[in-house]
């Protein structure tokens, strides 16, 4: 068993904007100085906290997208129309605007390099922000740990980080593979369906290589893919899932 | 008992409330359901947590296995749905 991070007692802290980067229509990279960030792991996720004038707050769960050795702590996070906390997060928030945030937290979707099994990290729409800390991590670290992502997306357009998956796409060791579940690109010639058994018999690493897996994304997504890797011949103790929650959860 | 609507989250979501808590990173506990007997990381178990507590369901029968509600300056915590956790020791600092 993996053995647990060690915790310090967990505190809120000050965390200011010190820029934005848009991904797509809906999703931004929030760039953050955070006094007395204690480091992470690539996969953990923190608490964000907003406090209203009247005091109310709101409090949400999101993935992490840097890596450990990144200078600043970057989030991802995907607007939905019908959140709370995501249309300030993505739209409202100004560089120098300070939020309140806490962790690292979450010792379980969490990848180290050093390794050597090859790992298939599988995503559904925001689901990517977990697991491209992961390939980040890799490179950063030099890291020759095969990976494969598989990413399911509607469209084209809403690929988050796409330019930079593009360019890891094909590194020694690394592939990512798209699939555009409802509109491709001109002349796209690879997959059009949401992820199945059939395409993770094709993509997976064979589960005889010890390789493991990470799956994030909605729910539905989740199990289907981690029933679709147990079918293909993959432990349940070789399959770590994240659920859509801290990534967007009810936003 | 339907656990596919939209509001379900996993463990994972429940690492910061029980950060506030407890010392050592309990979502990389293994946790036995009291139900149906299955075991399961706590980050992978179903978690609810949009109403006044949250409440960990077994991912595999849906049975409640812990409550947590947080308010008045007190935490409330019911386990009587799980029969025992492994926690693993922290590692070195």
């Amino acid at each position: 068993m993996e053995r647990a991070a060690v915790l310090g007692r967990l505190t809120w802290r000050l965390a200011e904007v010190a820029e934005i980067v848009p991904e797509t229509a809906r999703a931004a990279t929030l760039v953050f100085e955070v006094d007395g960030w204690p480091g992470h792991r690539a996969g953990q996720h923190v608490d964000v906290r907003l406090t209203a004038e009247d005091g109310y707050q709101a409090q949400r769960s999101y993935s992490i997208a840097s890596a450990p050795g990144e200078p600043h702590v970057r989030l991802t996070v995907e607007r939905l129309d019908d959140g709370e906390v995501s249309p300030y997060l993505v739209g409202e928030l100004r560089p120098g605007d300070r939020i309140e945030i806490r962790g690292p937290v979450g010792g379980y979707f969490v990848w180290e390099p050093g390794g050597g099994e090859p790992v298939l990290l599988v995503a559904g729409g925001s689901g990517v922000v977990p697991l491209a800390a992961m390939l980040r991590r890799r490179i950063e670290t030099g890291d020759r740990t095969p990976m494969k992502l598989l990413y399911s997306s509607r469209a084209p357009e809403d690929v988050i980080y796409a330019a930079e998956l593009d360019r890891l796409d094909g590194l020694d060791g690394v592939d990512v593979i798209h699939t555009f579940t409802r509109s491709q690109p001109d002349g796209w010639s690879g997959y059009v369906r949401r992820i199945d058994e059939a395409m993770l018999a094709a993509v997976a690493w064979p589960a005889s290589q010890g390789a493991r897996a990470f799956v994030c994304g909605p729910t539905r997504l989740v199990e289907s893919v981690a029933d679709g890797l147990l079918a293909v011949g993959y432990g349940p103790a070789a399959v770590r899932t994240e659920r859509f929650g801290p990534t967007g959860g009810e936003g | 008992m339907s656990m596919d609507d939209d509001r379900r989250l996993d463990g994972n979501a429940a690492a910061g409330l029980l950060g506030e808590i407890f010392a050592v990173d309990l979502t990389a506990a293994r946790c036995c359901c009291g139900g149906c007997g299955a075991t399961e990381q706590l980050a992978a178990e179903a978690v609810y947590a949009a109403g006044p507590g949250t409440v960990m369901r077994c991912v595999h029968c849906g049975h409640a296995m812990a409550v947590v509600v947080h308010g008045g300056g007190r935490y409330w915590l019911g386990v009587s749905g799980m029969t025992w956790l492994e926690i693993p020791e922290p590692a070195p600092a």
